[in-house]
């Protein structure tokens, strides 16, 4: 294959040195600067979307005491909730975030080879976030037809929200989908053509192999959604009838006949199937370096995690249905997507496998980011096990409409995410700001973070076996639910409350760390990756100052033998520290 | 799904492919001069090429769904199929001779001919925009025989196609405005020749999607 030299190269990316405060902050085409406003926007429309949950919280553990959520309200809650978290907060915040700051420092580029592109894709992202926040306040309020969507009652009349609201969501959804592209199209290109001299693709972290293919994923599924999105906006706005059956509302005949619902949920689950990968890749990545960085010992089976991250990949989109087997499909298809839903469970189980053999024998330092990554291991076992339960056919059926999967998702997709992203935000806070956190509050947000979301979600799993079913604003009295289900909801609501105010001290920790942290210098975990070696920390605009980095080994040559420090940078020469195997090192 | 999945398929076999045929039998924890001296650059063309092909993977994946949709919404009873107005083929017609216009243009470009991008990206130009305009005929005389895109699912995925390929024609007609701006205030042939070099690709792409999308209405 014929490589171009870096030194014919390194002129051809347009060099936007920032002139004024506006174009250092604001109109950035800086990757560092687009990921901190991404960043940033996604973690407070995440906090708008935290909020919404302890809401349903409230009603669910204390049944009719606040007047303040209705029926209406409830719905509205739980699908703003569910879209914000799953789209405008993870997607946003690992590609748009991590994607942003993590790729041009990792793989040794100055700055995303689009950078006007990826200026454009942030603020497109605003506007999204911006339509979706204001469907509040149009008159009917947000939609409140679940994150699914899912017609006839998405656009029909009785749920909240079908006049502006659901309008509102799906040109959201769009927008937010053309932002993403343009992302997309940056994070994938940047990958592929501008990493430094000596960077094979097979010497890049983890960190990085995971938001890429995650990127691939994304820009292949999210067109699902928007194909959704605009036949659903024609059959509110046109009347066609491509998702919307013949039926009757309020006593008369609506003008629409023929369609199909079921049409609808096969494209939004090839979008939505592989969207769970397009964050948990992302999060599997980074969580390989902080286990490793942390445990000061290479990532076991490194090329096993890239295989598998692929295989994971390629196989998230021929699973999609196992999400409708309650909606009629043939049984035979129903075993093919159970099969395959279980096949995913291989190379999944062994990233899992190599994550716990990293650990085994390391130097484990148990710092605030390490806390989390190990967290994450428990949380995502034990989501992936339940997992195991609900894709198959059988037993998913009765457990499908109750808490069982509630538990069940929000282990896999909502909790482990979220403690890589603090994981990660504690692991590059120190090259982002140029500051240490304070470790005791750390540790803090961790243990009540992380015990926390056990006692929420354990106990729901059991509420699941009780029957008790997903959805409802009130439960009413039944006789299979005894009235303990009802003590376990309030406990956990109560739980939801304190897991929310914790998130307070993270803030804190965040914003006061700024001013009082201690400077952290350019490396004070040890880290092998490039990020860690830039001349400047904070890294300046450029990256690197007059000199691209040059890579001479891959990224995890931690506690080489004989070695007087227990990491060797991936700038180091091979004839100046010699490389892990090379030493002796048995893998 | 069909559609969908054999092209996603199609995709996601040559993406792993690639990779795995990257990282097989790569031991990256030795030591190893070959690859220390290895530019990070993964394919020898230029980033705006390789960002033009992801995006015609992401528009492929577009109307293959859509294809999918229109696949899995005909078998419902109520679809009466559309009698497709005989302009369609005019129109054909005036989108291959803009892709083969385009195509001269190109030509030029490469071999430095700045003298004939003028003419060659004005009648590009003018045969897209007879193009669009044709199809906005189509849709009037549909209108004007009462089918309506509501009338029938038929008819509202004939809206819908014909609208979703004429919005990519106008994205690439931005970029055709853009260059022919260049070219009009003395351009130079090498400083718009990856531009028409890459629209000329885009312009294939959308004729070879016409061509498709054309023969599954013509023969539902």
């Amino acid at each position: 294959m014929a490589y171009v030299s870096i030194a014919d190269r390194d002129h051809e990316i347009e060099h936007h040195d920032p002139q004024t405060f506006i174009t250092k902050y604001v109109w950035s085409q800086d990757h560092k600067v687009i990921a901190i406003q991404y960043g940033g926007t996604a973690i407070v429309v995440g906090i708008v979307a935290l909020c919404l949950s302890v809401m349903m919280r409230l009603q669910l553990g204390f049944p009719d005491s606040f007047d303040l959520i209705t029926p209406e309200n409830y719905y509205q809650f739980i699908t703003m909730h569910g879209m914000i978290m799953v789209i405008y907060l993870l997607t946003a915040l690992f590609l748009g975030g991590f994607g942003n700051y993590l790729i041009p420092l990792m793989c040794g580029s100055r700055d995303m080879v689009f950078p006007f592109m990826n200026m454009l894709s942030y603020w497109v992202y605003l506007v999204s976030v911006i339509i979706l926040l204001a469907s509040f306040f149009v008159p009917g309020g947000a939609t409140g037809a679940g994150w699914t969507l899912y017609p006839p009652q998405a656009i029909s009349q009785g749920t909240p929200g079908t006049d502006w609201g659901i309008l509102m969501m799906l040109g959201s959804l769009a927008v937010f989908i053309v932002a993403f592209t343009m992302g997309g199209l940056n994070y994938v290109v940047t990958v592929l053509q501008a990493r430094c001299r000596g960077m094979t693709l097979m010497r890049m972290p983890l960190s990085i192999w995971g938001i890429f293919i995650a990127t691939i994923l994304g820009l292949l599924a999210f067109p699902a959604l928007l194909v959704s999105a605009i036949m659903m906006i024609l059959d509110k706005t046109l009347l066609t009838s491509f998702f919307m059956p013949a039926m009757i509302s309020a006593g008369e005949q609506t003008s629409h006949a023929g369609g199909s619902p079921v049409l609808f949920q096969h494209l939004f689950w090839f979008f939505g199937h592989p969207e769970v990968y397009i964050v948990a890749l992302p999060a599997f990545g980074i969580v390989s370096d902080l286990l490793a960085t942390h445990a000061r010992k290479n990532i076991f089976g490194y090329r096993m995690m890239v295989w598998a991250l692929l295989a994971i990949g390629g196989l998230s989109f021929i699973v999609w249905a196992h999400h409708m087997y309650v909606s009629g499909m043939n049984p035979y298809f129903g075993f093919f997507f159970a099969t395959t839903t279980l096949i995913i469970a291989v190379p999944t189980a062994l990233k899992v496998y190599n994550w716990v053999l990293t650990l085994w024998q390391g130097n484990i330092h148990l710092r605030v980011p390490m806390l989390f990554a190990i967290g994450f291991i428990f949380t995502f076992t034990h989501g992936g096990l339940t997992g195991l339960f609900l894709g198959n056919v059988t037993i998913d059926l009765p457990l499908s409409d109750t808490y069982f999967v509630v538990a069940h998702f929000h282990m896999v997709m909502g909790v482990s995410p979220i403690l890589v992203v603090f994981g990660a935000i504690y692991h590059w806070y120190p090259k982002v700001s140029g500051r240490m956190y304070n470790e005791t509050l750390g540790r803090w947000h961790f243990w009540l973070t992380f015990i926390g979301t056990y006692s929420i979600y354990l106990p729901m799993h059991y509420l699941g076996f009780l029957g008790v079913p997903r959805r409802y604003f009130a439960m009413g009295d039944t006789d299979f639910m005894p009235d303990s289900a009802q003590t376990l909801n309030a406990s956990i609501t109560i739980t939801v409350i304190i897991v929310a105010l914790t998130q307070l001290i993270f803030l804190y920790n965040m914003i006061a760390s700024l001013r009082n942290g201690k400077p952290a210098g350019p490396n004070p975990w040890g880290a092998t990756t490039l990020e860690w070696q830039t001349p400047d920390t904070p890294p300046k605009h450029g990256n690197w100052g007059h000199d691209l980095p040059v890579v001479h080994r891959w990224a995890y040559d931690y506690s080489v033998p004989g070695q007087e420090q227990d990491f060797t940078p991936q700038t180091v020469p091979a004839d100046e520290v010699p490389v892990g195997r090379d030493h002796g090192v048995d893998h | 799904m069909t559609i969908t999945l054999v092209f996603l398929g199609a995709i996601m076999i040559t993406v792993i492919t690639w990779l795995l045929r990257q990282t097989l039998n790569t031991q990256p924890w030795v030591s190893d001069a070959a690859a220390d001296a290895v530019s990070g650059t993964s394919l020898d063309t230029s980033n705006k090429a390789i960002g033009l092909t992801t995006f015609l993977a992401v528009a492929t994946a577009i109307f293959a769904l859509f294809l999918s949709a229109y696949t899995l919404r005909m078998q419902q009873p109520d679809w009466r199929p559309l009698a497709d107005p005989g302009i369609l083929w005019f129109n054909t017609a005036i989108l291959i001779l803009a892709s083969i216009a385009y195509h001269w243009t190109r030509n030029a470009a490469v071999n430095g001919n700045t003298a004939r991008l003028k003419p060659g990206l004005l009648i590009s130009g003018a045969l897209t925009f007879t193009f669009l305009g044709g199809q906005l005929l189509a849709w009037q005389q549909l209108n004007a025989s009462g089918f309506y895109v509501y009338t029938n699912p038929a008819n509202a995925f004939f809206y819908l196609l014909t609208a979703v390929h004429g919005a990519h024609l106008l994205g690439g007609l931005w970029v055709w405005a853009r260059s022919t701006t260049k070219v009009w205030t003395g351009a130079e042939a090498d400083s718009v020749r990856l531009s028409i070099e890459l629209c000329t690709v885009y312009w294939h792409f959308l004729l070879l999607v016409w061509i498709v999308m054309f023969g599954v209405l013509l023969s539902t």
